[in-house]
């Protein structure tokens, strides 16, 4: 049965993704008013937990997780496994790795 | 006492042409300093590395212009700093001189130029790690070695406000900053003017990226910050964009692993109680930051140092059976590589493909790669410090797959196609090697300032 699914997508206003400093990379997902920001932040969709497993990696690679209120706003930044721009590097900006969090789903 | 007010035009100097009607509105406001930053570490390790710029001399020239004329034409000082995008020796000199050129084809009456270089040799970090000061590492890494050094071929030092501020009081009427905390050269004259560091650099945090704070989104326009103590108004200087508490409170969290803390040589920002609130239908206000003084005051260091020559060249796979088997076609690929010269490690040669279509974008955080891609763009990037060994190795890394032996594959014309058998020449590949601090007495210890009389109308009756 088809069913009508919310997810971060339908949401938020920004979805996006930069370098912070050359060994990080950070995501922000900002709402567009604060009752989209706090359905979500009450759903416990977005967590250290859940984005780890959204991107495949341990747990550690999450260095911040921050639930910012002024901006109706999530944020979590992740460490490289190399420099930005070092030989073998895919995304000097970190700007293209947001993606996968578009499909997440809000109950 | 009144605010003191500051004019941005952008978030970086020269990286393309910041746009001029919001900068010459800004200009009719009469404000008190003109400040941009032209730096970034966004652009990656070779520009700092190969000490070369990131952006056309004709866009930076064209910012600086724009800048300079206003500034000369209002009378107030003006602030570039982290010149020419790596805040290089190399950067500040080429900006100095681009602001005589400017200062001669205009002809402008004679000011004060304050240039303040942030270089540091490696002989110089060699010299401070025997005498036992610690290099230390940021973000996880390890405090820094001899080793570490040595594979550094430029090194700069990120200076807070204390030395623009210093030359200001000085009389410099122009300041052109080697690299420098983005917040820093807003906080200068904010500092000199008796406003707090938790005032200052909030200003200088908000104002750095100039129209990024606005909305909608728009690069290059100016803004305006009207800043008294504990009160920072921001506005949109571009008709179509307007400040407001999410836009500024939404670029508050941007570039940064964490949007409460900013770290400066002599103390932290800290916005964990920071204030949003509307002014007016462009201007938006902030306030509610607090700063805390480092116990010891410690500098950034940014190196960089080059790891090969680079060589690329680009194939397509079309076959679904090749697409299917595409890791046990680079597995041989790769095997063929090692046998004829030696294994990657020891020999000095590295080959990444890159699968566009698969997780060329996202490297080891795709989680999701399609099974089965329509086609694959594959970028075969190889670096090697000897250049010719370079191309021959990217050579064989693409006809490889050309060639690549699978057991059912029916099109045994060639597994692959070449856009073209041709191999690219890269810039040389380099590699972030310092993201570290070290400990100095006085927060202007590593930087050097000059002054320099500028007299355009000398100049041009030459």
């Amino acid at each position: 049965m088809l069913r009508n699914r919310t997810t971060l997508r339908d949401l938020a206003s920004t979805i996006r993704s930069k370098n912070a400093g050359v060994d990080h990379i950070t995501f922000d997902i900002i709402f567009k008013d604060p009752a989209a920001f706090e359905k979500v932040r009450d759903s416990g969709v977005l967590s250290p937990k859940t984005v780890a497993a959204l991107y495949g990696i341990p747990l550690d690679r999450i260095t911040d997780f921050v639930v910012f209120e002024p901006a109706n706003a999530v944020k979590f930044t992740i460490r490289r496994r190399r420099p930005s721009g070092s030989p073998g590097e895919s995304d000097v900006f970190g700007s293209q790795q947001y993606a996968p969090l578009f499909g997440i789903e809000v109950a | 006492m009144d605010a003191v007010t500051i004019l941005c035009p952008t978030g970086h100097l020269g990286f393309t042409p910041f746009e001029k009607a919001s900068f010459l509105a800004g200009c009719d406001h009469g404000p008190d300093f003109i400040v941009a930053d032209s730096g970034s570490c966004d652009i990656g390790p070779y520009p700092l590395g190969a000490d070369s710029q990131a952006s056309p001399p004709a866009w930076q020239r064209h910012d600086l212009e724009a800048m300079l004329l206003a500034a000369r034409r209002l009378g107030v000082p003006m602030i570039v700093g982290s010149a020419s995008d790596t805040g290089t020796d190399r950067g500040v000199e080429q900006f100095a001189a681009m602001i005589r050129d400017i200062a001669a084809e205009h002809g402008l009456a004679p000011f004060r130029l304050a240039t303040i270089k942030s270089e540091q040799t490696r002989e110089f970090l060699l010299g401070q790690l025997a005498a036992g000061t610690p290099i230390k590492g940021l973000d996880g890494r390890a405090d820094a070695d001899e080793v570490l050094l040595a594979r550094t071929d430029r090194i700069v030092a990120v200076m807070d406000a204390a030395p623009i501020a210093a030359a200001l009081r000085d009389g410099a009427e122009v300041v052109i900053a080697g690299r420098a905390s983005d917040c820093a050269l807003f906080a200068a004259p904010l500092l000199n003017a008796g406003l707090s560091p938790a005032t200052a650099y909030y200003a200088g945090k908000l104002m750095e990226c100039a129209s990024f704070c606005c909305e909608p989104f728009m690069g290059k326009e100016s803004i305006l910050g009207q800043i008294a103590e504990d009160d920072i108004r921001i506005t949109a200087l571009h008709p179509g964009q307007r400040c407001t508490p999410a836009s500024l409170a939404g670029h508050a969290m941007y570039e940064r692993r964490n949007p409460f803390y900013e770290h400066v040589v002599s103390g932290t920002l800290d916005m964990r109680h920071c204030r949003y609130e509307a002014v007016d239908e462009r201007t938006a206000r902030a306030s509610g930051a607090a700063f805390i003084p480092a116990p010891q005051p410690m500098v950034k260091l940014e190196g960089a140092g080059k790891v090969g020559e680079r060589r690329l060249a680009v194939v397509g796979i079309r076959d679904p059976y090749v697409i299917e088997n595409i890791d046990a076609a680079i597995a041989w690929a790769r095997a063929r590589l090692s046998e004829r010269f030696g294994a990657p490690d020891q020999a000095g040669w590295a080959v990444h493909y890159h699968l566009f279509g698969r997780n060329g974008v996202m490297g080891e955080l795709e989680a999701a790669p399609p099974a089965h891609p329509h086609e694959l763009g594959i970028v075969v990037e190889t670096v090697c410090r000897d250049a010719g060994k370079a191309e021959e190795v990217c050579a064989l890394a693409a006809r490889n797959l050309f060639y690549a032996r699978l057991p059912e594959v029916k099109g045994t014309a060639g597994a692959a196609a070449l856009m073209a058998d041709e191999i690219l020449v890269g810039k040389p590949g380099y590699e972030w090697t310092l993201n570290h601090v070290i400990p100095v007495r006085d927060a202007c210890d590593l930087f050097r300032t000059e002054f320099h009389l500028v007299d355009g109308r000398a100049r041009r009756a030459a």
